[in-house]
């Protein structure tokens, strides 16, 4: 056991049991799984990506390369989590991965001894012989290898939420700097919000032995939470990663709300916050980095700062034997702090010059070159400043080679962080972010006493209030010397997931891949799940060195959204599966729902399909039935879908005009047409009917699928292009419902207007608009009233329907006889086809896209109804009209719609055919190669039943 | 990005649909149409507060930074 | 330096020391033949097909940044050629038949891999219209398939098929479709026309066109004058400020298209995926991550970066269609700039000056395009005309009104 016998924020009265990889651990709540299976002796944690390599842990945060493990079991499995962040609670099921068949013996591990063939970019150089090798054997096996956790393949079972929230000032980072920030606002009754990664506030202070204000840090940051968690004008959020800085001051939050738990219950898992904030202030500290030296990558080997961290706030020590290689004073400090916990400390520092005043071994000048223990930390080799090399017994190894500031969510809007030559690390821009100040250790401030004061100070000005009074903290200076990788032989480790070393660098550098872009796209550095928070810098400073230039004249490194990687579930919040989209009902929705209507989607409506009878088996059976019968008798359906857009003003009837290709201005009060608007390229928008109720109202009735677009153009119309038109526009698309009633006997069950003609009229005392229009081609009306009464009046309908051999009919039926028609849907008007094209004469008057419409390519394949010729399988929508041997040179058109037309008996179909209205009456090939059906058709006039419209005025 | 809709007030983009160059907005001839100056920097381009009051606003924007400029409803 | 498994094996073995450069980095010389401006997939290639298939070895590539630093570095890396306008399906027909034997060509493994593409459908009629599709791609002499709703749970079995919002119907399948390494592809290029001699200009910004009496002389740069008989414009995502430069004016607006990379997971899908009525496509990369995209956020931009909105959209999507995705982790998420051409489609084409070229308008599908906007510009320099698979892409189709306008959206570059 490692676990030290007294300290740390684990609650030491409570024992849980968790299992990793099978076999169950003790730990204490405020674990992580990191925290607890070093306290359990095991190093052993994970394996690279690449060679397969053992790994411990590298870090005690999110930024960790190494321990990443799937939790949980079934379709609840969540891969690639750090253990590093994970909290323990009773009955946690954890298991290693990448690995086969354990975690201790990887047969991958095979492919570390042949890495002299597997550097940066060697896939590029082979594998491309014979061509069907690399899709069949070569990247199966590539595939396979590659990869790190896995999906369980199943439905996300949890429940996520996204939500807003608006604040005054936004503080990343609950830190000593973060702290002092909504101190300091939060007092002066500012709108707060701060958040913070961890689930214990704090950051640093809860890391290292130090004092704030005469007392121990836990104990001042126990009383600052105490105080803000009782402002009601501040919300603390622990747990909560601000994971990108978007434009606005708009920040995207992940709340890991129930991760820790056993159970939700009830709770959503994680919830996504959309944070808009006046202000912001990063304070979201700095990562420490590693330095590169062969075989610097060992469980055991892991940061100075994650080695206090285990220390001080977990109450572990994660070995015995130390040695401490830094070049900084973080190592001094971590010799201390592990003294002072009964481990064995050598104190390796690079600074030639560095007297550290320590009670253990310190070497100055020198180096760590190697390291022993395959799957832990077994020896190292040290090189002293004169030369000599010596091997230190040890099971652990601390590395502190500086810190770099998380400048991440300051890359996010695309500037690029300055470097800072005295700190030997990149800071954040000013300004970067609108609106974002950074500070304390995020802007290269180290000492708690400089951030504890920035944080007062930047929140004072950015609110405009007094800074809270600064306590008195640690001011130590930092010196660091830069040291970036030891030169000697063996692999040294830049990005430890993705096993990029020190030689893969070298090796892009000799084949031209210089530029900091593309030495990290050849080598994939900084490409893994921690977007190489501990490794880009180190790999700018080895490619500085090889090109001789500085490291901000090399690159720099940039971030981007998110901080640390996101669950796709918590981004997709609730609006997934059937809250993807919104569903429209109708008015009447109920009355078909009560009638077992089948249904069909139209864009985000829901129509009734058919309404299946007796012993129907097929849908064909219900269309038939429901066509004949609208043919025969009459047939009510709902069309509430159908745009209602009401046009008023006294130039009402001039801007109609203008919008439609069809005139308006002569529209009698009282009357309807059928008008078709052009797009300004020229191509058709959409068709529909204009009623005239007075001399200054009209009412467009606009396709279901096209009416927002219609809306708007008209807006558009009307306020920017002809602002001077005395006009108003409203959608009343959901105020109306709107029944029609087609059939020979339709008028027995209204005596309404004639065909085009427009009646107000009163039905059992609700006013109605009556519409005499048709879409199916018979005699009738659609009849509208408000939405309130849909349900009435569909009942009123069927049962007078009904009366008189007549029923319900849906949409399949609706369809079928508009092709018998030749009416129009957005198959044929389908974005590409102009009025030329549709048959439509082009009128004298203005109307948009008159001229664009007038051009040559406008003249595209014609409208045309195609009729089976002989006996033929069947006509097929989205198939083919060709002359001649089936070639894309020979293709002439295709079938925009085809149905069974019960009323001939035989299959018609709409097409659009180059030339076709010249072409009546002769003969052209249907080919649908999809299915292997041909047909040779007979080309006509898009209309199959009473051309004349006799049956219409009937 | 946000747009501080002079009706509503500051809103995300989401709630508005995006029509383009406010200089090319209101033509149908050829270079209306199809020919844009898609500039670096500022843009004055038209924006309708579709899940709003549904105004139409113009918007001067830079598009590399994405800066919103001045919004101001269309003949206001 | 031919590439071989053998090579591999014999660096291996001498300490990986004997690796070259993978292209030169020349001096400026004061005059070429062609000046191809734009290191970009489009430019490397076009500079490789004109010094491989025409002769022509006097050619810079100039690039402003560091090559392959634009779109074909910042794509989903998906190839398909399942278009339905005649004009488009000719084109990526071609393109797809050049991506099958690229590696080789190139002797630099692009890792073009036709683990094939499925395109959903939801409704009657988009089964129709990809119905359509379909027919149009088996016309060219291609492969193309319709599965119905038990055919696409066989195929995708981890698909949403519980998702009554919108059922899966059915969907097109083209098996030979598929995914490469995008950078992979600039790189071999690279390699390649540097090979035959052509002189790749990193860090070389063109600030102005030398044009005298109608007829282009050469272009100033930030390194200098370079002389040129012929200068190639490729620079999709910057084409209007450089045409600028000439005096012209596009139809191309320029908006932002947002991708995104899981962590690297166990292989979990084998093939591309496009849910369209979601504005949805995803494939798993070899290294494990799923690559996937949606929609353009919808207004001009020249920000690499999108809006939290589309991104949340995206995610959306992704979870309606493929449930398991909640328990991935997005890594990563960057925004590329499309040169959003009014019809949605390309133009390879000469323009009003003589001597000087266009390319551009890629809209969505440049990286797919690659091969095929290559050799046929590098042809249209060469010879003066553009062969038959890319003779639709003309500039002067906006006027005439043969638009090739796929979506049917009209002249709203946002749309497409």
């Amino acid at each position: 056991m490692s676990r030290l016998p007294h300290g740390g924020l684990i609650d030491r009265s409570r024992s849980v049991s968790f299992m990793f990889d099978g076999k169950s651990y003790g730990a204490h709540p405020g674990d992580t799984v990191a925290s607890a299976l070093l306290a359990n002796g095991a190093q052993l944690m994970g394996r690279s990506f690449k060679y397969h390599r053992p790994r411990g842990v590298l870090t005690a945060g999110s930024e960790e390369p190494n321990a990443l493990i799937e939790v949980g079991s079934g379709a609840s499995r969540l891969p690639n989590t750090r253990a590093t962040v994970q909290e323990v609670f009773a009955g946690l099921e954890t298991q290693s991965q990448n690995r086969w068949p354990t975690l201790g013996f990887d047969i991958k591990e095979a492919l570390d001894l042949a890495h002299p063939f597997l550097g940066a970019g060697f896939y590029y150089k082979t594998f491309m012989w014979p061509r069907a090798a690399w899709l069949h054997f070569w990247e199966p096996i590539i595939r396979r290898a590659a990869g790190l956790g896995r999906l369980s393949g199943e439905a996300d079972p949890a429940v996520y939420d996204k939500a807003w929230k608006h604040c005054d000032l936004l503080v990343v980072g609950a830190g000593p700097a973060g702290l002092m920030a909504a101190l300091t606002a939060g007092r002066a009754g500012k709108r707060v919000v701060l958040a913070d990664e961890d689930f214990v506030l704090g950051g640093r202070l809860q890391s290292e032995a130090l004092e704030v204000g005469g007392e121990s840090s836990r104990a001042w940051v126990s009383k600052v939470v105490g105080e803000l968690v009782n402002l009601p004008n501040v919300t603390v959020m622990k747990r909560t990663t601000i994971t990108g800085a978007y434009d606005g001051g708009t920040y995207g939050a992940l709340e890991r709300v129930a991760d820790h738990l056993p159970d939700a219950q009830g709770a959503p898992q994680q919830i996504f916050w959309r944070i808009v904030a006046k202000h912001t202030i990063l304070a979201g500290g700095a990562h420490e980095r590693p330095i590169a030296f062969p075989n610097n990558d060992r469980p055991g080997i892991m940061l100075a700062s994650a080695v206090r961290s285990y220390i001080h706030r977990y109450g572990v020590l994660p070995a015995r034997r130390w040695v401490v290689f830094a070049n900084n004073n973080e190592g001094l400090r971590t010799a201390h702090d592990l003294l002072k916990a009964g481990a064995e400390v050598t104190l390796v520092d690079t600074r030639k010059d560095a007297h550290p005043e320590i009670s253990c071994r310190h070497l100055t000048g020198a180096e760590v070159v190697n390291t022993r223990g395959r799957l832990g930390l077994k020896a190292v080799q040290v090189r002293l400043a004169s030369g000599t090399t010596e091997w230190i017994e040890a099971d652990g190894l601390a590395m502190a080679g500086g810190w770099n500031p998380s400048v991440h969510l300051t890359c996010h809007m695309g500037a690029r962080p300055a470097w800072q030559e005295d700190i030997a690390a990149f800071v954040p821009r000013a300004g970067a972010v609108p609106g974002l100040v950074a500070v304390g250790a995020a802007s290269g401030a180290f000492t708690t006493q400089a951030a504890l004061r920035a944080g007062a100070e930047a929140a004072a000005k950015a609110m405009g209030v007094k800074p809270a009074d600064t306590p008195k903290a640690e001011d130590a200076p930092y010196e660091i010397k830069p040291f970036w990788h030891v030169l000697a032989k063996g692999r040294a480790w830049l990005d430890f997931q993705n096993d990029v070393t020190v030689k893969d660098v070298v090796q892009a550098h000799a084949e031209n891949m210089q530029s900091v872009e593309h030495m990290k796209r050849y080598t994939t550095l900084g490409m893994a799940t921690d977007q190489g928070k501990t490794a880009n810098i180190g790999a700018l400073a080895v490619m500085a060195g090889l090109t001789g230039q500085s490291i901000p004249e090399t690159g720099t490194t940039m971030f981007r959204p998110p901080y640390t990687p996101v669950q796709m579930g918590a981004l997709g919040g609730p609006h997934v599966g059937a809250g993807f989209a919104p569903e429209q009902l109708m008015p009447a929705d109920k009355f078909a729902r009560d009638r077992g209507a089948n249904w069909v989607e139209m864009g985000l409506w829901q129509r009734p399909s058919l309404f299946k009878q007796g012993d129907e088996r097929t849908w064909r059976q219900s269309c038939d039935r429901e066509v004949l019968m609208v043919r025969g008798a009459v047939g009510v359906t709902e069309v509430s879908t159908l745009g209602k857009i009401e046009v008023q003003g006294p130039d009402a009837a001039d801007f109609l005009d203008r919008i439609f290709l069809t005139p308006m201005k002569k529209l009698k009060p009282g009357r309807i047409r059928y008008g078709l608007m052009l797009r300004r390229d020229g191509f058709v928008m959409d068709d529909g009917t204009v009623a005239r109720l007075a001399e200054d109202h009209f009412v467009l009735h606009p396709t279901t699928g096209a009416s927002a677009e219609v809306l708007s153009h008209l807006e558009f119309c009307a306020h920017v292009r002809w602002p001077t038109l005395d006009v108003q526009i409203i959608d009343v698309t959901e105020n109306w419902a709107q029944m029609a009633v087609h059939g020979p006997m339709a008028r027995k069950v209204l005596d309404g207007p004639a065909f085009m003609h427009f009646q107000a009229m009163e039905i059992e005392g609700v006013q109605a608009r009556v519409f005499g229009v048709s879409y199916c081609g018979e005699a009738g009306f659609e009849i509208a009233v408000p939405a309130r009464y849909g349900n009435a009046l569909m009942a009123w309908l069927l049962a007078k329907a009904k009366a008189l051999g007549g029923g319900l009919y849906g949409l399949e039926a609706l369809n079928v006889m508009r092709v018998e028609k030749g009416y129009l849907t957005h198959a044929e008007i389908d974005g590409r086809v102009s009025h030329h094209d549709l048959g439509f004469p082009t009128p004298e008057k203005y109307f948009i896209g008159k001229d664009m419409a007038a051009r040559e390519g406008l003249r595209g394949p014609e409208l045309v109804g195609l009729k089976t010729v002989g006996t033929v399988k069947a006509l097929v929508g989205g198939a083919l009209l060709v002359e001649g041997e089936f070639s894309a040179d020979n293709v002439v058109g295709h079938v925009t719609s085809a149905v069974f037309s019960p009323t001939l008996g035989h299959m018609v179909a709409l097409g659009l055919l180059e030339n076709g209205r010249a072409r009546h009456g002769e003969t052209v090939q249907m080919v649908d190669a999809v299915s292997g059906i041909t047909a040779t058709c007979e080309i006509g006039p898009p209309v199959f039943l009473d051309a004349k419209g006799e049956r219409l005025r009937a | 990005m946000r747009l501080n809709c002079p009706h509503c007030g500051a809103r995300d983009s989401r709630e508005f649909n995006y029509f383009g160059d406010a200089k090319t907005a209101r033509g149908d001839d050829f270079a209306s149409t199809y020919l844009r100056d898609n500039p670096i920097g500022e843009h004055a381009e038209l924006w309708q507060h579709v899940s709003g009051c549904r105004a139409w606003l113009e918007v001067v924007r830079n598009v590399t930074t994405h800066e919103v400029i001045s919004v101001k409803e269309v003949g206001q | 330096m031919r590439y071989s498994a053998l090579e591999v094996i014999k660096q291996g073995l001498t300490g990986n020391k004997g690796w070259g450069p993978i292209w030169r980095t020349p001096t400026p010389k004061p005059a070429y033949d062609v000046v191809i401006i734009g290191g970009g997939g489009h430019g490397l290639a076009t500079a490789y097909y004109l010094a491989k298939n025409h002769g022509v070895r006097n050619i810079a590539v100039l690039e402003k940044g560091y090559i392959g630093g634009g779109n074909v570095g910042r794509n989903t890396t998906i190839v398909r050629a399942d278009y339905g306008q005649k004009a488009n399906s000719a084109f990526y027909s071609h393109s797809l038949k050049l991506w099958k034997g690229l590696s080789a060509e190139l002797n630099y493994n692009v890792m073009f891999s036709p683990r094939g593409l499925l395109e959903l459908c939801h409704s009657d009629g988009q089964m129709e219209a990809y119905n359509r599709r379909a027919n149009i791609i088996l016309a060219r002499g291609d492969e193309a398939e319709m599965l119905d709703r038990n055919g696409v749970r066989k195929y995708a079995p981890f698909l949403g098929f519980e998702n009554e919002r919108f059922p899966i119907k059915g969907g097109l399948l083209q098996r030979s479709a598929g995914t490469a390494r995008h950078d992979a592809v600039a790189w071999g290029y690279a390699r390649g026309a540097d090979a035959l001699g052509v002189d790749i200009l990193q860090n070389c910004e063109v600030t102005g066109f030398d044009i005298e009496g109608g007829v282009v002389r050469g272009v100033q740069t930030s390194r200098g004058v370079i002389k040129a008989a012929k200068v190639a414009m490729c620079v999709a995502g910057r084409s209007s400020q450089v045409a600028e430069m000439a005096g012209m004016r596009l139809p191309i607006e320029s908006h932002v298209l947002q991708a995104f990379v899981t962590e690297g997971l166990k292989p979990f899908l084998n093939s591309v995926i496009n849910f369209g009525v979601g504005h949805f496509y995803i494939s798993q990369s070899d290294k494990g991550g799923l690559v996937f995209g949606g929609d353009l956020d919808g207004y001009n931009s020249y920000a690499q970066r999108g809006s939290l909105g589309r991104v949340e959209h995206v995610a959306e999507a992704g979870m309606s269609m493929i449930p398991a995705l909640g328990k991935a982790r997005m890594l990563r998420s960057w925004g590329g700039i499309m040169d959003m051409s009014m019809d949605g489609s390309p133009i390879i084409d000469a323009t009003h000056i003589k001597g000087l070229y266009f390319n551009g308008g890629w809209c969505y599908g440049g990286f797919k395009a690659i091969p095929a906007s290559g050799s046929a510009y590098a042809q249209l320099l060469a010879t003066g005309t553009v062969p038959a698979y890319a003779s639709a892409y003309k500039l002067s189709r906006f006027e005439t009104g043969h638009l090739i306008n796929e979506e049917g959206t009209g002249a709203v570059p946002g749309l497409h």
